[in-house]
C-alpha cells in the first residue's frame, strides 16, 4: 500500500511541478503588471527579479542533481558551466548597448575603451546577433564539459578525484576571467546592459518575461529530465551510478553515458547561466568562484538528490533563507548556512523530498498500530 | 484530488509571493527616514566593509541624539550582500523598493558598485560610495565621496619626483579595474613629464597573492639601474600584508625604494609590524594622525562606540562621515528626502572634513578633497609629511586617458548629463537615460 | 652675558662629564640642535648634517633618537630625547630630566629625505669607532649613500683600517663616491669600476648604470663591460633563486597540504575545513604573542616556540571533536563528508570572525625571522628559510610517527583492512579520531609558520584549501613522500614559470597542467598499490 502510494505520488509529481511553477509564476507576473502600486496584493519589481534568480538557480540545480544524483559524479564546477553561459549572455547584451555606453564608441564596450583597446577581440564576433549568441550560451559550456568528460571518464577518474579537478577547473577559469587581458572585464565583469532582443531591461514587463521565460525554460528541462530518467537510458544511468564495473561488465559503453550527461548537463547549466544574467544585471568571474559550485550541490543535498524535484525545491528553499537572513540577521546567515549542510548530510540524506515518503511510512505505521482505517480527516495527520 | 492540487499550485504561489511581501515590515514608514546600510559582513569583503557599517551606526545615532532629522528619527536598515556581486544589485533593490530608504550608504569594491548602478538608476534611488576608485563613471544617482584618480594618485607621483627626485617608477597592482586604469593615467602622466617609457616598470599580480618573492626581487633589481626609484602600489587588500613583510624583509627600506600605497590604510596597517616599513608611504585624504579639534572628536566618538580605543579610522570612514553630514544638510535645505529634491541640493553643499577645512559636492558629483602624503610610522599610523595647499577638485573623466579627455559631467538644470562631450557637444548617456 | 652664561653651564656641565672639548664645539652643536625645533625638512636636515660636522659625541644619541622618532622639542627650541619608557633626557648633555616633562613638547618630523641625511651622518660618525661591527656598518652606510664631500675621512679611515672586511667595503664605499664625483679623473673612475665590478652585486650595478649612463667615452665603456660580467652571473644566480623561491614556495604548500594528506590521503575523508584549521593555528598564535605582549613581552623570540605545541592542541582538539560528532557518521560516504565539512568551515569562518573580529590581526616575526642574509648573489630571508627547515621538520617528524610508533603501526592498520585491524584488537573508531586530530593538529601547526608570512584574517584558510588538494592528489593519495614531492614540484613549478608567464598566467597554466596530468594519471605521481586501493 505505501509502494503504491509512493508511485501514486511520484508521478503526479510529474506534472504537479511544472503546474506550480507555471502557474506561479503567471500569477505572480500579472499581479506585478496588472495591479496598481498601491493595491494591497501587487507584487513589486524586487520579487519579480528575486524570483527569477530562484527558478535560475533551481535550473542550475536540476543539471547538477542529473550528473550526481542521477549518474553519481559529483561535479564541483558546475558554477563554471552556469557562468559560461552567462558570460555569453553577457557579451549579446555587452554589443546590445552599441552607442549607449559613456563613450558612445559603437563597436567597443566602455571597459575597453578605457583600457585603450584598439579592435574587438576575435571571439567577440558574431556576439551581437543572438542567434550566434544563443548558440554560444549551449556550446561554450557543452565544448568544455565535453572535452573536459572526454579526457576525466576516458581515464576512469571517479569519485572525490572527479571532484577535485571539477574544483581546480572552475578555480583556473575563475583566475583566467579576472584577468583584464582576457578582454572580459576582468573583476568588474559584464554590466549596465540596455536591452535584449530590442526589449528594455529596465521595464517591468521585460523583467516579467524573463521571469517567464526561465519558468518555461526549468519546466520543459524537468519534463524532459523526467522523461529521460524514466527512459531504458535512464535506467542505465542508475545502473552507471549503483555499480559501475558491473554495469560495463554487462557491455554498456560506461563513458559514453557518462559523457553525453555531463555534456548535456552543462548545457542545462550554461543555458540557467544565460537567463540569469539579464535578471541580476550583471555577470563577473564571482560566478566562477569554487565556493558558489559547492552551494549549488547542498541546494541538491537540501532539497534531495536522485529526485527531480529536489533541486528546486532545495534551489528555492536555500536562497529564499539567504535572502531572509541576510536581511535580517546579516552576522547569523553563515552560521545558518554552514549549520544547514551538516544537519541536511548528517540527519536528512535524502532532503526535504525524502521527508514525505518517511512521513508517510510513519503513519502508515501509526494507523497499523492503533489498528483502524483511516477515517477522512484525522487529527494525528495534523501533526 | 485534482482540484486539491491546482489549489496547492496556486496556494504555493501565493505563499512566495506573500514571504515576498512581508520582507517589508508593516507600514511604519512614516515616524522615521530609513538610511540603508549595503556593506558586506561576511566573506572575503568583510574585512574592510564591517568597520564602515559600524560607522554609519555611529553617526546615525549620533543624528538621532542631535534630533534627528526634519523632526523624525533616523532608522539605519542594515542588509548583508556577503561580498557576493550580484547579491549587492538584489540587496539594494530590496533596500529601495521594499524597505524605501531614503539613502542608501554603501560599497567598496568597483564591481559592487558597478552591480548596483543600474538598480539606483532605475529606483531613481541616492547611493554614497566612500571608497577612492578608478573615476570614468557619473551618475545622477551616485556621490562620491572617495577619492577620483587625481585626488590621490596624481599628486602622489608629484611629490615623489619633486621631493625625492624619482626618476623610474615601478606601478604594481593587483590585476583589476582600478589599479588598471589608475595605472594608465599614470602611464600618460609620467610619460607627459618627460619619463622615458624604458624607466617605467608595470607588473600585475592576482587577488590574494601572498608569495611575492619574485617580485620584490624584480623591483631590486629594476631599482638597481643606477636612478632614484620608486614603487606605486596599487595592491590591493589581503595581498599587501605579505607585500610588506616580504618588502621589510628583503631589506627594501624607505630611504632607498619608497612605496607609495593608494589602498593601504590604518586599517590594513593594523594587521602588521610597521616597524620595517617606516617611511614608505601612502596618499589619501585623511590621515587618523591629523591633529585638527574635528579628527580628535570624531576618534574619541568613535573609540567610545565601538567600545575599544584600539580601533582605527580611516580614509572611507571619513568619507562616510562627509557623505553623511552632507546627505544631513541637503534634506535639511530641501525639507524633504525625495530623491530628485535632495540630489538637487545636495551640489553645492559643503561640510567639515576631518583634515581642517570644508569639503564641497560638485556639479560631478565629486567632492573636493585635501590630498595628504603620508609616512608610515612605527606605530603603524600614517604622518602626514606633504599636503596639497589647496582642496583639489575630484575629476571623473581623467584628462590624461585618450577617451575621456573631452568628456565633462554635470548634474545642474539644464545640462544634466554624467558625459558631456565638449567636442561634439552632446551628451553620451542621453538616449540610454532619454 | 647670555652667551656667556651658557658657556660657564656648559663648562661645568664638561667638567662634570670629563670631558676636554672646547667651548666652540659646544656652541656648533648648540646652534645645529635650535635647528631641529622646526616644522621644515629642509632645516632638520641641515641641522642633521651640522650636527654630524662637529663630531660632538652626543651626535650619534641625539641622530638615532631623531631616526626612531624619539627626539622632541619645546617652542624655546629646547630639544630632548625620549626613552622607551617616556621619561625625558635633555639631548646636549644626555642627563635624564628632572620633574614634570615641558609643555608643548612635539616630536620631531622626520621623512625619508631627513633619514638618508641621518644614515650618512651617523657613517660618518661612526666611522672611527672602536667597535668593528659599528665600523662596519658605517662603512655599509657610506656605501649605500656615497656623499663624494666624504671622500677623505673615508680615505683616513681606510688607511687607519685592519680588519680586512670593513677595509674592502670601504674600499667599495670610496670607489662609488669617486663614481658619484663630477671632477674625479678617468683613470680613477676606470680603477673604481674594477673594484665595483668586483663586489658583483645588484648594488654595485646600480653605480655602474649610473657611470655608464653619464661617464665620458673610456669610463662608460668600462662599466658596460662590467656590466656585462656583473649580468651574466647574475642571471645564474637568478636560476638559482627562482629555484629558491619555488622550494620556499613549495615549503609553504607542503605545510598547508601534510596535514590533508593525512586526513584525506590516510583516511579518506575530504575535509573541506582542513584550511580553518590552519586559520584555528594562526589565531593560536596571534593569542599566545597578545599574551606575551601584555604580560611577558621577554619572552616574545620564543612565542612561536610556545605557540607551536598550543596550534597542534587547539587544531586537533576540534578536529578530534568534529570527527567524533560529525564525521564518524559519514565514513564510507566521502561526498557527503565533503558537504559537511564544507559547512563546518563556514561555520568556524564566522565564528571567528564573530569573536575576533572580521580584519587582519598583526602576528609579529620574532627577531630570529626578521630580516635577510646574502648568499652569494641570493637574498635568502630568514622567515622564509626557516619554514623551508619547519617544513622539514613537520614532514619527518610525521613520518617518524606513522613509521615508528604504535599509534601509526594501527592508523596504517586500520586504513588498510579496517575489519581485520578491529579484530586484532584494535579499537578502530578511537585510531579514526586520533589519526583525523593528529592531521587537524598538522594543519594547525601550519597555521603556526603561514601567520609569519600571510595575513591572518578569517579567510586565511580559503586561499590555500584548493591548492593543498592539488597537491595530496598529485603527489598520489595515501603516500607522504609523492606530497612532499608534489609540494615541491608545484612550488618549483610556479616560481620557474613566473619571471616568464607573470604570477596570474603561471598560476593558471600550473593548474591546467595538473588537471590534465591527474586525468592521464588519476592516481597522481606515486600511486598506492595493493589491497588497499579499492574501485
Amino acid at each position: 500500500m505505501i509502494a503504491e502510494k509512493l508511485g501514486l505520488f511520484r508521478s503526479r509529481l510529474g506534472w504537479i511541478v511544472p503546474l506550480i511553477i507555471m502557474g506561479g509564476t503567471l500569477l505572480v507576473a500579472a499581479l506585478n503588471l496588472l495591479l496598481p502600486p498601491d493595491a494591497a496584493l501587487h507584487v513589486p519589481g524586487y520579487v519579480i527579479a528575486l524570483l527569477g534568480k530562484y527558478l535560475c538557480y533551481a535550473l542550475l540545480a536540476l543539471s547538477l542533481d542529473l550528473v550526481w544524483g542521477y549518474v553519481g559524479i559529483l561535479s564541483l564546477g558546475h558554477g563554471a558551466f552556469f557562468a559560461l553561459g552567462g558570460y555569453a549572455m553577457g557579451m549579446y547584451l555587452m554589443r546590445q548597448i552599441g552607442t549607449r555606453g559613456v563613450y558612445g564608441n559603437p563597436v567597443l564596450p566602455d571597459f575597453m575603451v578605457f583600457l585603450n583597446w584598439q579592435e574587438l577581440p576575435w571571439y567577440w564576433y558574431g556576439f551581437d546577433h543572438f542567434a550566434v549568441a544563443l548558440l554560444m550560451m549551449a556550446l561554450a559550456p557543452g565544448l568544455l564539459a565535453f572535452v573536459f568528460g572526454f579526457l576525466a571518464f576516458r581515464s576512469r577518474v571517479t569519485g572525490v578525484y572527479l571532484s577535485i579537478i571539477t574544483q581546480a577547473l572552475t578555480y583556473a577559469l575563475l583566475l583566467a576571467f579576472f584577468r583584464n587581458d582576457m578582454g572580459f572585464g576582468g573583476n568588474n565583469g559584464l554590466t549596465d546592459f540596455k536591452e535584449i532582443l530590442g526589449a528594455d531591461l529596465q521595464l517591468a514587463g521585460t523583467k516579467a518575461c524573463l521571469l517567464l521565460a526561465s519558468a518555461a525554460l526549468l519546466s520543459g528541462f524537468y519534463l524532459f529530465c523526467r522523461r529521460m530518467t524514466r527512459s531504458r537510458f535512464g535506467k542505465v544511468l542508475v545502473a552507471v551510478r549503483d555499480a559501475e564495473s558491473r554495469a560495463r561488465f554487462l557491455g554498456y559503453r560506461v563513458e559514453s553515458y557518462k559523457l553525453v550527461v555531463f555534456t548535456f548537463s552543462a548545457v542545462m547549466a550554461g543555458l540557467a547561466g544565460a537567463l540569469y544574467v539579464p535578471q541580476v544585471g550583471i555577470i563577473n568571474p564571482g560566478e566562477f568562484d569554487p565556493a558558489n559550485s559547492i552551494e549549488a550541490v547542498v541546494w541538491v543535498a537540501v532539497g534531495g538528490r536522485g529526485t527531480l524535484v529536489g533541486p528546486i525545491i532545495g534551489a528555492i528553499l536555500v536562497n529564499f533563507g539567504k535572502t531572509i537572513f541576510t536581511g535580517v540577521l546579516p552576522e547569523l546567515w553563515l552560521f545558518a548556512l554552514g549549520g544547514l549542510f551538516v544537519f541536511v548530510t548528517l540527519f536528512m540524506p535524502k532532503g526535504v523530498v525524502g521527508l514525505w515518503p518517511s512521513l508517510m511510512a510513519r503513519l502508515a505505521q501509526m494507523r497499523e498500530r492503533l489498528g483502524y482505517q483511516q477515517p477522512q480527516h484525522q487529527p494525528e495527520a495534523e501533526e | 484530488m485534482v482540484s486539491s492540487t491546482k489549489f496547492k499550485a496556486l496556494s504555493g504561489a501565493l505563499m512566495l509571493t506573500a514571504a515576498g511581501m512581508a520582507l517589508a515590515p508593516a507600514a511604519s514608514a512614516e515616524d522615521t527616514i530609513k538610511v540603508g546600510i549595503l556593506h558586506s559582513l561576511s566573506g572575503t569583503m568583510a574585512i574592510s566593509e564591517t568597520t564602515l557599517k559600524d560607522v554609519m551606526l555611529m553617526l546615525i545615532d549620533e543624528q538621532n541624539k542631535k534630533g534627528g532629522l526634519l523632526g523624525k528619527k533616523l532608522e539605519a536598515v542594515v542588509v548583508d550582500p556577503a561580498s557576493d556581486w550580484p547579491l549587492f544589485a538584489e540587496k539594494a533593490k530590496q533596500l529601495l523598493e521594499v524597505d524605501k530608504v531614503a539613502a542608501v550608504f554603501g560599497c567598496w569594491t568597483s564591481v559592487s558598485r558597478k552591480s548596483v548602478l543600474p538598480v539606483f538608476e532605475q529606483d531613481n534611488g541616492i547611493l554614497f560610495y566612500p571608497v577612492q576608485y578608478e573615476g570614468e563613471e557619473s551618475s545622477k544617482n551616485v556621490f562620491y565621496t572617495g577619492a577620483a584618480p587625481n585626488q590621490q594618485a596624481i599628486p602622489a607621483v608629484d611629490y615623489l619626483m619633486k621631493e625625492e627626485g624619482v626618476e623610474r617608477w615601478v606601478l604594481e597592482g593587483t590585476d583589476y579595474v582600478y589599479p588598471r586604469t589608475t595605472n594608465k593615467i599614470l602611464e600618460a602622466y609620467l610619460k607627459a613629464k618627460g619619463v622615458k617609457p624604458d624607466d617605467i616598470m608595470v607588473n600585475y599580480t592576482p587577488f590574494g597573492f601572498s608569495d611575492w618573492q619574485t617580485e620584490v626581487s624584480k623591483i631590486k633589481e629594476f631599482g638597481g639601474a643606477g636612478k632614484k626609484t620608486a614603487v606605486v602600489s596599487t595592491v590591493n587588500g589581503d595581498a599587501n600584508v605579505p607585500f610588506y613583510k616580504e618588502l621589510g624583509n628583503q631589506g627594501v627600506k624607505a630611504t632607498d625604494i619608497p612605496v607609495v600605497a593608494f589602498s593601504v590604510g590604518e586599517e590594513e596597517l593594523a594587521g602588521l609590524d610597521t616597524k620595517p616599513l617606516v617611511g614608505h608611504l601612502a596618499a589619501w585624504n585623511y590621515f587618523m594622525s591629523g591633529e585638527t579639534p574635528e579628527n580628535k572628536a570624531f576618534i574619541d566618538k568613535w573609540h567610545a562606540f565601538i567600545k575599544s580605543d584600539k580601533r582605527t579610522t580611516n580614509d572611507p570612514m571619513e568619507a562616510h562621515y562627509i557623505g553623511f553630514n552632507m546627505w544631513v544638510k541637503a534634506v535639511e535645505m530641501a525639507g524633504t528626502t525625495d530623491t530628485d529634491a535632495v540630489a538637487d541640493a545636495m551640489i553645492g553643499v559643503s561640510v567639515p572634513n576631518l583634515s581642517g577645512g570644508y569639503s564641497a559636492m560638485l556639479p560631478n558629483h565629486h567632492i573636493t578633497k585635501p590630498v595628504l602624503i603620508g609616512e608610515i610610522q612605527a606605530d603603524g599610523q600614517l604622518n602626514t609629511v606633504w599636503q596639497t595647499s589647496g582642496l583639489v577638485p575630484g575629476d571623473e573623466w581623467s584628462d590624461y586617458l585618450e577617451e575621456s579627455k573631452d568628456l565633462i559631467s554635470d548634474w545642474r538644470k539644464p545640462l544634466s548629463c554624467g558625459n558631456f562631450n565638449v567636442k561634439t557637444g552632446k551628451c553620451g548617456g542621453e538616449v540610454a537615460t532619454q | 652675558m647670555k652667551r656667556l652664561v651658557r658657556a660657564i653651564a656648559l663648562l661645568v656641565c664638561m667638567v662634570i662629564q670629563g670631558h676636554l672639548s672646547q667651548p666652540a664645539v659646544a656652541d656648533a652643536v648648540d646652534d645645529s640642535l635650535a635647528g631641529f625645533a622646526s616644522t621644515s625638512y629642509a632645516d632638520i636636515e641641515k641641522a642633521v648634517a651640522a650636527l654630524a660636522a662637529t663630531g660632538d659625541p652626543a651626535a650619534t644619541a641625539i641622530l638615532a633618537a631623531l631616526a626612531d622618532g624619539r627626539l622632541a622639542y619645546t617652542a624655546d627650541k629646547a630639544v630632548f630625547i625620549k626613552n622607551e619608557d617616556g621619561t625625558l633626557l635633555t639631548a646636549r648633555t644626555g642627563e635624564p630630566l628632572a620633574g614634570e616633562a615641558p609643555f608643548g613638547l612635539k616630536p620631531v618630523k622626520v621623512n625619508n629625505k631627513v633619514r638618508r641625511a641621518v644614515d650618512a651622518a651617523m657613517g660618518q660618525l661612526t666611522l672611527s669607532s672602536t667597535d668593528p661591527a659599528q665600523r662596519l656598518a658605517s662603512a655599509e652606510a657610506a656605501f649605500h649613500a656615497p656623499d663624494p664631500a666624504q671622500l677623505a675621512p673615508i680615505e683616513a679611515a681606510l688607511a687607519k683600517e685592519t680588519d680586512p672586511r670593513i677595509k674592502t667595503e670601504l674600499e667599495q664605499a670610496r670607489a662609488a663616491m669617486i663614481l658619484a664625483k663630477a671632477d674625479a679623473s678617468d683613470n680613477d673612475k676606470v680603477a673604481a669600476i674594477a673594484i665595483l665590478a668586483a663586489r658583483g652585486d645588484q648594488d654595485a650595478k646600480s653605480f655602474l648604470n649610473a657611470a655608464a649612463n653619464q661617464g665620458s667615452g673610456r669610463v662608460a665603456e668600462a662599466a658596460n663591460a662590467a656590466l656585462a660580467k656583473i649580468d651574466r652571473t647574475l642571471a645564474m644566480w637568478s636560476a638559482a633563486q627562482s629555484f629558491y623561491y619555488g622550494l620556499s614556495l613549495g615549503s609553504v604548500l607542503l605545510l598547508a597540504a601534510i596535514g590533508l594528506a593525512i586526513t584525506f590521503g590516510v583516511m579518506g575523508v575530504i575535509n573541506m575545513a582542513h584550511g580553518e584549521m590552519v586559520m584555528l593555528g594562526a589565531y593560536t598564535t596571534f593569542v599566545v604573542q597578545e599574551a606575551i605582549r601584555n604580560h611577558a613581552p621577554f619572552l616574545f623570540d620564543y612565542s612561536l616556540l610556545i605557540a607551536t605545541p598550543l596550534a597542534f592542541l587547539v587544531a586537533g582538539g576540534v578536529g578530534m571533536a568534529i570527527e567524533r560528532t560529525v564525521i564518524r557518521y559519514l565514513y564510507g560516504r566521502p561526498l557527503e563528508t565533503l558537504l559537511a565539512t564544507f559547512g563546518l568551515s563556514l561555520f568556524l569562518q564566522q565564528a571567528v570572525r564573530s569573536i575576533f573580529g572580521p580584519t587582519n590581526l598583526e602576528v609579529g616575526n620574532p627577531s630570529w625571522m626578521s630580516g635577510a642574509f646574502d648568499l652569494g648573489g641570493l637574498t635568502l630571508t630568514y622567515n622564509r628559510m626557516w619554514i623551508i627547515v619547519f617544513a622539514f621538520v613537520v614532514f619527518t617528524v610525521l613520518m617518524l610517527v606513522l613509521r615508528r610508533t604504535s599509534l601509526g603501526l594501527q592508523m596504517r592498520a586500520v586504513t588498510q583492512n579496517r575489519r581485520m585491524a578491529a579484530a586484532m584488537g584494535i579499537r578502530t573508531a578511537w585510531v579514526d579520531t586520533l589519526t583525523f586530530g593528529l592531521g587537524s593538529g598538522v594543519a594547525g601547526i601550519a597555521g603556526v609558520a603561514l601567520s609569519q608570512i600571510d595575513n591572518v584574517s578569517p579567510n586565511l584558510g580559503q586561499s590555500y584549501i584548493i591548492d593543498s588538494f592539488m597537491v595530496v592528489v598529485f603527489g598520489g593519495v595515501g603516500n607522504l613522500w609523492g606530497t612532499l614531492v608534489g609540494a615541491l614540484a608545484l612550488g618549483v613549478a610556479n616560481k620557474v614559470l613566473e619571471p616568464v608567464a607573470g604570477a596570474v598566467l603561471g598560476k593558471i597554466v600550473v593548474l591546467v597542467l595538473l588537471v590534465l596530468f591527474i586525468q592521464r594519471k588519476p592516481r597522481g605521481l606515486f600511486p598506492q598499490k595493493g589491497r588497499a586501493v579499492e574501485s
